[in-house]
């Protein structure tokens, strides 16, 4: 049987399109995983507003490079995937995932801000800011309760961030086209460590860096996350849903 | 619907002046609110029935909430996705409105952890197939807004507002279930397969939703006179059955009740004996998913335990801090 | 069935929610959240009761802090008023000639 994946022709362009569109919807679709799990109710409302945000984010920038968003989302690979790394790492606990979203959303943040007056980014650019401006608030309220809480949440909290770390570096690498990366590090720095302070967390040490996701080498956890999501469109490739 | 198992009759002896001033402000069509004087068996009641509503609709995120991960297109993941987000919402008005009654949600929380309360047997059936979540969003949101227009009307102001807003919410439900069923009966052979299937496997538990028969069904006098409940299970389920059945003849489908027929004479489509031996069985326990369901539900919990501590224990510095 | 059932945990503070739908309007209730504290009764008001644009100004309110009036005093403060028709224009007679007044 023919193989169900597409291989796309990656210009500059759709390559930054990509790249943003795929740490969008792997972010979602971890933070949609969530959905049942809540560990209060009207958190469950938040984490999926979140994920709908990011969802919504990504078919916007799969839909601005003139491909079929479905084809993108369900019939790469793995290697297709343009993603950062530190948005396929599993869940964890509420605390890994809300320290995730607090790093990420705050790099996020800046990138979309820089991007307003970027040709091709800028029209997402606007709306997307300012709902990534909220999840850097919902997350850094939580890494706080959760660092300044119980000796066993500061734990978690502490183990969280030295966890995520070494991921962060990817977020800053520098990019062929569009807002540099490179260049929102301090302004990323300058953001990140008072609330980590105010969460009474150390900051880690900046170690070794993994890197890997913007050309297509993933951890292992992204192709277990493919296989599940892209079941139906890959069992059924002739069928609409 | 929600409360199937409300099953205990209540005594009316009350002849007291409050509880016929309290009869005729309802029989006057008055709303009664939470501070107003009510019988003490209106407000079990009530709070069992608004509970197990709101359970229901908590647990009722565990059977669509396995397909969010695997919906086929971005598209429908969003709109499940949102979906179910409004089911935790309408889970969260419910409680919040029984909470008026003078339960903490923690209490009605842990009678649901603990197997003692109650909720729709309907989700204690399983997802199998894509089309599941189409026929969830057909039949069983179908069944529930039979239930829940209503229930707009109950006698009871803080019940009736949240079905207010969740009636307004979930007019998508249906519709998104509806269209999913559209186009997989319109899809090919397979995606027809499924969606039968899906109609084969659903139907009858849906019926079953309306609860008992209303010769069975001994707390429906006591629930109609306190307008709490306005239609009998019979009735509901008679005006859901008429209005899915030509639906699902729309589609091309098959109900799975080869007694179903049109009475001319009446106006209503005729349906075949349902089988309350499972109904009562699903209720008490042993239907396909209760263990795993509420499995789920405590885990869950236990796993956010920490975080709740957490959030506690800040807010308590935070506090000493301040004072 | 019963054993695996935690105990009741120590309650999460309720709060009532209002929101102001448009600017001129007041704001009005529309329900309740649970939340430790005031930052996050706000944020969980935001994600609850605004999902569908409802939403233009968020009050949250301890709900221990809404004093309420006593049903059974409803005569006694709302009955007297009732007698004091002259608080209402229809009270007052103006011949038509005179024109909308």
């Amino acid at each position: 049987m023919a193989s169900t994946s597409i291989t796309v022709e990656e210009t500059a362009e759709r390559g930054l399109l990509l790249a943003r569109a795929d740490d969008a919807l792997v972010l979602g679709h971890r933070l949609s995983e969530w959905t049942g799990r809540a560990p209060l109710l009207e958190e469950e409302l938040a984490l999926a507003n979140v994920a709908l945000d990011l969802i919504g984010q990504a078919r916007a920038l799969y839909q601005a490079t003139g491909l079929d968003e479905d084809a993108l989302a369900y019939r790469r690979d793995a290697s297709g995937f343009r993603n950062a790394l530190i948005m396929e790492l599993p869940n964890g606990d509420f605390a890994v995932t809300m320290a995730r979203l607090f790093l990420v959303s705050t790099a996020t943040d800046l990138y979309w801000r820089a991007a307003v007056a970027d040709e091709l980014l800028g029209p997402i650019a606007a709306r997307a800011e300012k709902e990534t401006a909220y999840h850097v608030r919902h997350a850094a309220e939580w890494l706080v309760r959760l660092g300044d809480g119980t000796a066993e949440s500061h734990r978690r909290a502490q183990d969280a961030l030295d966890l995520l770390w070494p991921y962060t570096g990817e977020l800053f690498e520098p990019a062929p086209l569009g807002p540099d990366p490179a260049a929102l590090r301090p302004a990323w720095e300058a953001a990140v460590a008072p609330v980590i302070a105010r969460a009474t967390l150390r900051r880690p040490a900046d170690g070794w860096m993994q890197s890997g996701g913007r050309s297509g080498r993933h951890t292992e956890h992204l192709g277990h996350m493919l296989a599940e999501m892209q079941v139906l469109p890959r069992t059924y490739p002739d069928a609409r849903w | 619907m929600y409360s199937q198992a409300l099953n205990t009759p209540t005594k009316l002896a009350d002849t007291s002046p409050e509880a016929t001033r309290f009869q005729d402000r309802i029989d006057a069509e008055e709303r009664i609110e939470p501070n107003d004087w009510m019988p003490e068996a209106y407000r079990r009641t009530l709070v069992r029935q608004i509970s197990q509503h709101a359970h229901s609709e908590i647990v009722g995120m565990l059977p669509e909430g396995n397909w969010i991960t695997r919906a086929p297109s971005l598209k429908r993941k969003a709109a499940l996705l949102a979906k179910v987000q409004d089911e935790g919402g309408h889970g969260l008005y419910l409680y919040a409105a029984a909470e008026t009654l003078g339960v903490a949600r923690e209490e009605l929380v842990d009678q649901l952890l603990s197997g003692r309360a109650k909720y729709s047997s309907i989700f204690n059936y399983p997802t199998l197939t894509w089309a599941d979540i189409g026929a969830i969003g057909w039949l069983v949101d179908g069944a529930a807004i039979m239930n829940q227009i209503p229930l707009c009307r109950c006698s009871y102001g803080p019940y009736a507002r949240a079905m207010i807003r969740i009636c307004k919410e979930e007019s998508f439900h249906q519709r998104q279930g509806y269209e999913i069923m559209l186009t997989l009966s319109r899809g090919t052979a397979e995606q027809k397969a499924m969606a039968q299937d899906a109609l084969d496997r659903w139907w009858w538990p849906c019926l079953m939703m309306f609860g008992p028969p209303d010769g069975q069904s001994n707390h429906s006098d006591t629930s109609m006179r306190w307008k709490i409940k306005r239609f009998t299970n019979d009735a509901l389920r008679q005006k859901f059955v008429d209005a899915t059945v030509p639906q699902g003849h729309y589609l091309g489908l098959t109900f799975p009740d080869p007694d179903l027929r049109w009475d001319e004479a009446a106006g209503h489509w005729r349906f075949g004996d349902i089988d309350w031996e499972e109904f009562r069985r699903v209720l008490a326990g042993d239907g396909p998913c209760n263990r795993e369901r509420l499995a789920a539900r405590r885990q869950a919990h236990a796993d956010g335990a920490w975080v709740r501590d957490a959030a506690r224990a800040h807010a308590a510095k935070q506090h000493a801090k301040a004072a | 069935m019963t054993d695996a059932a935690p105990p009741p945990e120590a309650p999460i503070p309720l709060w009532e929610v209002f929101l102001r739908s448009r600017n001129g309007l007041a704001h009005k209730h529309v329900g309740s959240v649970h939340a430790v504290d005031a930052t996050l009764a706000l944020q969980a008001a935001r994600d609850v009761y605004t999902r569908r644009g409802e939403g233009l100004s968020i009050w949250v309110v301890p709900s221990a802090a809404i004093v309420a009036s006593d049903p059974a005093d409803k005569d006694t403060l709302f009955e007297p008023t009732g007698s004091k028709i002259y608080r209402h224009p229809t009270f007052y007679e103006v011949p038509e000639d005179v024109g909308h007044m």
